[in-house]
């Protein structure tokens, strides 16, 4: 008997039709009311923001790049301004020794020419005096042999002509 | 191909734990189970009809204090009611709108039937429920009836002795049969049309109201805090729902349907998920206005199949019902085997959808009702105050017990209907890349 009651009242294997109605229309609503003002909005919303996520994503791995390629070209620079510093400071140690060197080599040149030059002066004041001497000597010895001789030769021509001789045969050194 | 492997694992995983939990439900019903209160007074007489011998011996006297009978007891509180019990006494009047063929619609509020005392145009409250009386000698407008009586009789039918429970209205010394509402299950069920049609916001429907707009307030004011937090971090209640949403997203209805269609249908595979687990998660709440078998009422798990059927069907593509009724690929006395077969499957998936979460919440709110009746059953009907104590030790336990697995219940059988019916529709709008090498 238990069991014939229990399938007599056990009423919710009885689909109600009002039920169903109340359900259906229930539903429908939630349904097209959640589906336009919640579940699709929510949906975009989050496509959205992902597609927000992704790309910043993107950037931030793009960004990271770019600073690391900045990084190895800036170690680049860096090591080329280095490298060409020590070559401007090498040439310039070049061209400073080169310099001191060529003034040097100039300096020594002057210095020879100069050298050269006094005792070319020295030299040529030198025969001039020797020659302005030699003629001061020669009118002197002229004037001395003239007086000497001024007794004894009358001839002046052939004295004269004697006498450079003589000069000539005297030279300085 | 990894996608497909994915679907399977889910669809089985979905598949063990619903057929391992169907024995296993409980759902949080706890008010008043030894309110067995209107008359219950069973007489075992073949008669029927104006019996006023009957009437006088059995309506006579109002015990509302009748035997306590567990199995009807439950029956009745998992049963849809046209009032809400609040607790022991109070009632929340709810609309009933009512049609009988011959009289015409009939609306009020329940209260007026002043739970079984007043007959209004011959209908009557009979244990919650709109009963009407269908004999046209029965006087229209507010009577007021001496009670209801339940008899078990021994009805012929088709040979066959059936003992069936009938009720009567007791009026003035004379009994009157009362007529359940008509229900559609075609007699199979033990129902069938009758006199009257019950179109009344019941308690489920009030139920089911309630949860609707709380889930649309719910999700509207997240879909208000993603407009008002754009391109910002999600807060409050729009973080803790988006979990949920992500998860049917990323693990229903997008590797169920596919990366092409999910889009169209997650509205749908969306609100079936969140409307059901709403429903369960109500139900669970043992005060008002929870405790409604709502989603264990087969009339809900039907209409909720039945969408899942229709969207999937009206969307089924070529492929679909070529795979249906003319599978390809296979030689043809096989395809005479199997067509009967794959349209016999159209049907079976949205039935094992209904009867799935039916059962599940249904044997939930019995399982529990049943360990809270284990109060009035050691209390020996209110004679024996240490056993109605063992009792309620025991059942509370039980039952604190069960409520605890019917929270996962509530959730993972929200999560199945929806799971399933993304499958079902999946599988509707695949598109298949077959190459016919006989075309070609």
């Amino acid at each position: 008997m238990t069991e014939v009651l229990f399938l007599a009242d056990f009423s919710v294997i009885k689909p109600d039709p009002g039920l169903i109605f109340w359900t259906s229309l229930i539903f429908l609503l939630v349904w097209f009311t959640l589906g336009r003002m919640a579940f699709g909005p929510i949906q975009n919303a989050l496509k959205r923001r992902e597609q927000d996520i992704q790309n910043s994503l993107d950037e931030a791995r793009k960004a990271r790049q770019e600073m690391a390629n900045l990084k190895a070209e800036n170690e680049e620079l860096l090591k080329k301004a280095q490298e060409e510093r020590v070559a401007i400071l090498r040439e310039a140690k070049e061209a400073k020794n080169s310099i001191i060197e060529e003034a040097r080599k100039q300096a020594k040149e002057e210095y020879r020419r100069i050298v050269t030059d006094a005792k070319e002066d020295i030299e040529n004041q030198r025969m001039a005096m020797i020659v302005d001497l030699k003629n001061q000597l020669g009118l002197i010895s002229i004037d001395i042999a003239e007086k000497i001789l001024h007794k004894q030769l009358k001839g002046d021509k052939e004295q004269e002509q004697f006498v450079k001789s003589l000069v000539d045969e005297i030279k300085l050194n | 191909m990894k996608v497909d492997l994915k679907k399977l694992s889910i669809l089985v995983f979905a598949l063990f734990f619903s057929s391992g939990m169907l024995s296993a439900q409980g759902h949080g019903q706890e008010h008043s189970s030894g309110d067995a209160s209107h008359e219950e007074q069973d007489s075992h007489g073949p008669e029927a009809g104006h019996d006023s011998d009957l009437a006088h011996s059995y309506c006579g006297g109002h015990e509302e204090d009748g035997e306590y009978n567990p199995v009807n007891t439950v029956m009745d509180h998992i049963a849809d009611a046209n009032e809400f019990h609040v607790w022991k006494g109070v009632h929340l009047p709810l609309p009933v709108i009512l049609y009988a063929p011959d009289h015409g619609w009939t609306t009020g509020l329940s209260s007026m039937f002043d739970h079984g005392h007043k007959a209004v145009d011959g209908y009557v409250l009979n244990h919650g429920r709109v009963n009407r009386v269908a004999d046209p000698f029965f006087p229209k407008g507010e009577v007021h009836i001496d009670g209801i009586l339940r008899r078990t009789e021994t009805v012929e039918k088709d040979g066959k002795a059936e003992e069936k429970d009938v009720y009567y209205a007791c009026l003035e010394g004379e009994l009157y049969k009362l007529d359940k509402p008509s229900t559609v299950d075609g007699g199979f069920l033990g129902g069938g049309i009758t006199s009257f049609y019950d179109f009344s916001i019941t308690k489920n429907v009030f139920g089911m109201i309630i949860a609707s707009l709380l889930l649309i307030w719910l999700f509207t004011s997240v879909a208000r805090g993603y407009k008002k937090n754009e391109g910002k971090a999600p807060s409050g209640v729009q973080s803790f729902m988006e979990v949920f949403f992500v998860f049917i997203r990323d693990e229903v209805t997008k590797p169920m349907i596919g990366e092409k269609h999910y889009e169209r249908f997650q509205p749908f595979i969306m609100t079936l998920f969140f409307f059901i687990m709403f429903i369960n998660l109500l139900g669970l709440v043992p005060f008002f206005p929870g405790g409604a078998n709502i989603t264990g009422n087969l009339a809900v798990t039907l209409t909720l199949a039945v969408f899942t059927f229709i969207v999937t069907n009206i969307n089924g593509k070529k492929d679909y019902w070529e795979h249906i009724f003319w599978m390809p690929g296979i030689p043809a006395w096989v395809k005479i085997i199997l067509t009967p077969v794959e349209v016999l499957s159209l049907f079976i998936k949205p039935f094992s959808l209904m009867i799935r979460l039916f059962a599940n919440i249904s044997a939930g709110h019995i399982i529990i009702l049943s360990l809270i009746g284990l109060v009035f059953l050691f209390g020996n009907n209110g004679q024996n105050v240490g056993g109605a104590a063992g009792g309620a030790i025991i059942g509370g336990l039980f039952t604190a017990f069960m409520n605890l697995i019917e929270l996962l219940v509530a959730l993972l059988q929200a999560f199945i209907f929806a799971i399933l019916s993304a499958s079902y529709i999946g599988a509707a709008v695949e598109e298949h890349e077959h190459h016919h090498e006989g075309a070609h």
